[in-house]
């Protein structure tokens, strides 16, 4: 019935629509082109057989940096700092923000509006002050900044994105499962590693994967509270005045197929578990 | 992904919480309001020298932070030295420029903790005057310096802004000037005004440090910036925030001028002496430097041991082997600023005389560099930083920085 | 009663970790802004208000012009990322997850190596511009960066996919059927878009704003490596404030400004949008 009322008119409607399609489609094309072009000109200046200190025009195709890739001393030590440091404060930020997510979706408790406040503000703060604020800390303590001090500031900010992640998730759960659990004689533990946490482990791989995102990417926070010692960002920053070499295209191309990956490998997990 | 609204609505519906968490702030307040102590140490006393050095001993390895294009590529006189001595080093060109070396490091010196480095170089300016005041570099032991006692030239041994060399030895000698790519510019470049000319709009770099550009705007309004007064200072601002209005000034650059010159980002530009001779060497590129007419800034950069230094004694024995007359002549060749050996002059001639072609034409002309060894006529031209008080730099850096962060 | 204690227990390390290092060195940093003093004498409490008023007399320049390009590079996201979001939420397909991937490319690039990559991208005689000159399209002194344009568009560039991402959520869950229903009853394309989708996605907009306002007013990267003169935003300041001068209490100061304007423009901007019923849509 409805075909009918369609089939009365479908040259007036069909080819406005599909313009307008089009022309979106288009566009979206041409965001995503503009989105990869940095990305495209880093990866093909990897390749780039260039000789002096500045890599800036194409001088021929060579595959000779990624055999070179820890050549450059300085920078093989930050990549290690930015990995290592990103592993541990992905640990880190996922135990702790799991215990939050999993409290503030399970329980009602007095003090859970203040928390609230306090990672919406550290969700929403400025990075700038974030880090001020942090460096103004170890300052006043007479902390010197360093490896540690980076990593507790990771730590810091990426563990509120865990606990919504998981809030959320928490949250949709039926809470009659646990009881049924516990009804059958499991114990609080038991209930937790069996029951709870097989169901919202999506959301912390989700969230931890998050957090491996901010900590290895940092950069204000990072240079606020590092002291002498380097990330992978960091000695871009550093570096770039002389020109960047080789080496950190080839660095960030890795880290760029490493991250998709990971997120491929991710996707394919979540589709599994579903 | 998305932040939780969740969130923001538990803020506006909790505010017995908000107040709860405010009082908690106000608690934290009252502990943090001790302040933090300042740091000022107490002149040198004769036997700081013999209490620090006693017992320290030679590790066999050192830290070496440095400016960039500092050093030749295959960094020789650390070669040597690790031939003469055993001793290896970590050589790393991080110094970008003395106000943001000395924020990273100061923190670390004020904790009392080791910055990484047993060896730095920092100019003769406000970070240094700050680093002797806070106590944060080791007296040197004389005794160890047997080659500086011999090798080093007069006026290196007299520096006013470190009697007697308590804390520090010059590494080399530098001037700030102007250097230009005669390709875009068109024409020869031999005055500060040249710096303001409209023709070269938005193709203009100054530096950001407020000493190097304070002086280049006191040479613009014929003010010798050594014996400056505030005044003089506010006029220079005033030069200074024209040719930024007019739109003359593409930016304000740290070392990194060096890149946009290179890349044709500007044509002409504040610069260090040495450091386009070496951006000619490594890309063949044909970039010019200059002492404008009006005059240009003399600074010399130390070697110096910050005080929570590993490897001391390493360290000490390194500043020593850059008097050795063939390791300065090795230096000043690649580095191309002023040595401050002067028995370098004879060995490079000597290089010189022994090498061929392209190398026999470079080698030649750096006995007669004005940048290498500047005569009495360059020298007239030259003047040093002015040395401010804690006061004075405050009000010496409103003015400029004012500029530069605009 | 031990039940009641399990929340407290799960929350103590992550509380305290917020609470040690989030809220006591903003409370530090509240203190250091009243502070008077120099790393080499020493700092001391002296309630040394004239930090907020001389900070924001003296850099008032930058604090507006941080709104504004925050304004601007924000506005900017929600254009570009509006149309492309709706795009694959409506039209993407089975491919849908592809094209938001494809989006979400720059997340897998560090952040400072993408905005170096513009500056090489759009140097004077790079590989742009540089044709364009030699063929005399384009004038020889004609330049993008160094500009503020430069740093508008270099701060859409880098925060343009969190804005895509919530946009994208929002449009997602509306269900096409009531697009058809609207234009059932007659509503045009246009008064089915205006009247149900749009309203519809708002939360979205409204989390991407969050997402990208903040960030986006105190960067100081951007403005650092895409800017020339007269681009200093107050990230800038501050970060020299701190990492340069050491003059820890005007640099407190002023980040205690920007971040009071900015929660109020938050709280302003949720407001005017009806906070509450906006947020249920959302949390939904």
């Amino acid at each position: 019935m409805k075909a009918t009322i369609v089939d009365l008119k479908p040259a007036v409607r069909r080819p406005r629509v599909r313009w307008g399609d089009r022309l979106l489609y288009l566009y979206t094309w041409a965001i995503i082109v503009w989105l990869c072009l940095p990305i495209a000109v880093m990866i093909a200046f990897g390749f780039n057989d260039t000789t002096g200190r500045l890599n800036l025009t194409w001088q021929g195709f060579t595959l000779k940096w990624y055999g070179q890739l820890f050549s450059v001393p300085d920078l093989t030590t930050a990549l290690v700092n930015s990995l290592t440091i990103a592993v541990v404060a992905t640990l880190g930020s996922a135990v702790l923000g799991t215990l939050i997510g999993l409290a503030l979706g399970k329980y009602r408790f007095r003090g859970q509006g203040a928390l609230n406040i306090v990672q919406f503000a550290a969700i929403s703060a400025p990075e700038t002050v974030m880090g001020a604020s942090l460096l103004s800390f170890f300052v006043q303590l007479g902390v010197g900044r360093g490896y540690w001090t980076i990593l507790i500031a990771h730590i810091m900010f990426s563990l509120s994105f865990v606990a919504i992640t998981v809030r959320s998730r928490v949250l949709t759960l039926d809470p009659s499962i646990d009881e049924a659990a516990r009804d059958l004689g499991a114990g609080g533990w038991a209930v937790f590693r069996l029951v709870t946490l097989p169901m919202i482990f999506p959301a912390v791989l989700a969230g931890a994967l998050l957090a491996f995102a901010l900590s290895i990417d940092d950069f204000i926070i990072t240079s606020f509270n590092s002291g002498s010692t380097l990330t992978f960002p960091l000695w871009i920053w550093g570096a770039q005045r002389n020109g960047l070499p080789p080496q950190v295209n080839v660095m960030g191309t890795l880290i760029f197929v490493g991250g998709i990956l990971l997120a491929a490998g991710n996707a394919v997990v979540a589709r599994r578990r579903r | 992904m998305t932040t939780d609204p969740a969130l923001l609505r538990g803020m506006t519906r909790s505010r017995r919480d908000a107040l709860r968490l405010f009082g908690f702030a106000g608690a934290g307040l009252g502990l943090a309001a001790c302040g933090v102590k300042g740091q000022k140490a107490a002149p040198p006393k004769r036997n700081d020298v013999q209490k620090y050095w006693a017992g320290k001993t030679k590790h066999g390895h050192l830290n070496f932070a440095n400016w960039t294009l500092y050093m030749d590529k295959a960094r020789t006189p650390l070669k040597e030295f690790t031939k003469a001595t055993g001793i290896t080093v970590t050589y790393r060109e991080v110094i970008p420029d003395d106000p943001q070396w000395f924020g990273k490091i100061a923190p670390q010196l004020q904790a009392g903790q080791s910055i990484g480095y047993d060896l730095m170089v920092v100019t003769n300016g406000l970070e240094f005057t700050k680093l002797t005041e806070l106590g944060y570099l080791v007296p040197l032991d004389h005794s160890k310096l047997p080659n500086f006692a011999k090798n080093a030239g007069g006026p290196y041994k007299q520096e006013s802004f470190d009697p007697g060399n308590v804390y520090s030895v010059p590494y080399a000698t530098g001037l700030t000037g102007i250097a230009y790519d005669p390709k875009k510019t068109g024409r020869e470049i031999t005055s500060i005004q040249d710096l303001w000319d409209p023709k070269f709009k938005g193709k203009v770099g100054m530096m950001s440090d407020p000493q190097e550009i304070g002086n280049f705007g006191m040479f613009a309004v014929g003010v010798d910036p050594e014996k400056s007064t505030p005044d003089d200072w506010k006029k220079a601002a005033a030069k200074l925030q024209e040719q930024k209005d007019k739109g003359i000034v593409r930016k304000y650059y740290e070392n990194d001028y060096i890149d946009a010159l290179s890349r044709g980002d500007v044509w002409l530009t504040m610069a260090w002496s040495g450091d386009i001779f070496q951006q000619n060497l490594s890309e063949g590129s044909n970039l010019k430097f200059v002492i404008p007419q009006e005059g240009a800034t003399i600074w010399t950069d130390n070697m110096m041991i910050p005080k929570t230094a590993d490897n001391p004694v390493d360290a000490i024995m390194m500043m020593d082997f850059f008097y050795r007359p063939d390791i300065a002549a090795n230096l000043a060749e690649f580095i191309n600023y002023v040595t401050p050996v002067p028995a370098a002059k004879e060995v490079i001639a000597a290089d010189a005389a022994k090498a061929t072609g392209a190398d026999k034409k470079k080698l030649s002309a750096i006995p007669t560099s004005p940048l290498v060894f500047p005569s009495d006529a360059d020298y007239a031209k030259l003047r040093h930083y002015r040395s401010l008080t804690p006061a004075e730099e405050k009000d010496y850096n409103a003015v400029f920085q004012h500029i530069t962060a605009g | 009663m031990r039940r009641r204690l399990v929340p407290y227990l799960l929350i103590l390390p992550g509380g305290l970790w917020l609470a040690i290092f989030f809220v006591v060195p903003m409370v530090v940093m509240l203190s250091f802004s009243l502070m008077e003093g120099d790393v080499v004498n020493g700092f001391a409490l002296t309630w040394h208000w004239q930090n907020y008023t001389e900070g924001i007399s003296t850099y008032a320049d930058q604090l507006v012009r941080s709104l504004l390009y925050g304004v601007l590079a924000t506005a900017a996201c929600i254009l570009l990322a509006y149309p492309a979001a709706y795009w694959i939420a409506f039209r993407g397909g089975v491919r849908k997850t592809t094209y938001l991937f494809l989006m979400l490319l720059p997340f897998f690039v560090s952040f400072v190596l993408r905005t170096f990559s513009w500056k090489f991208l759009l140097a004077d005689d790079g590989i742009v511009l540089g044709p364009l000159k030699s063929a005399g399209l384009l004038p020889q002194d004609f330049h993008v960066i160094a500009t503020g344009f430069a740093v508008v568009a270099g701060l859409t560039y880098n925060y343009l996919p969190f804005m895509v991402l919530p946009i994208y959520v929002a449009l997602e869950r509306v269900d096409p059927t009531m697009v058809e229903a609207a234009q059932d009853l007659y509503a045009g394309r246009a008064q089915a878009f205006l009247r149900v989708v749009f309203p519809l996605s708002l939360p979205g907009v409204f989390a991407g704003v969050l997402m990208t306002f903040v960030p986006v007013s105190a960067d100081y990267v951007n403005a650092t490596v895409l800017g020339g003169t007269n681009n200093t935003m107050i990230g800038n300041i501050i970060q020299n404030l701190y990492l340069v001068n050491s003059d820890y209490p005007e640099a407190a100061a002023l980040s205690f400004t920007l971040m009071a304007i900015l929660l109020v423009g938050i709280f302003l901007y949720a407001r005017a949008l009806g906070t509450e019923d906006v947020l249920e849509v959302a949390t939904r």
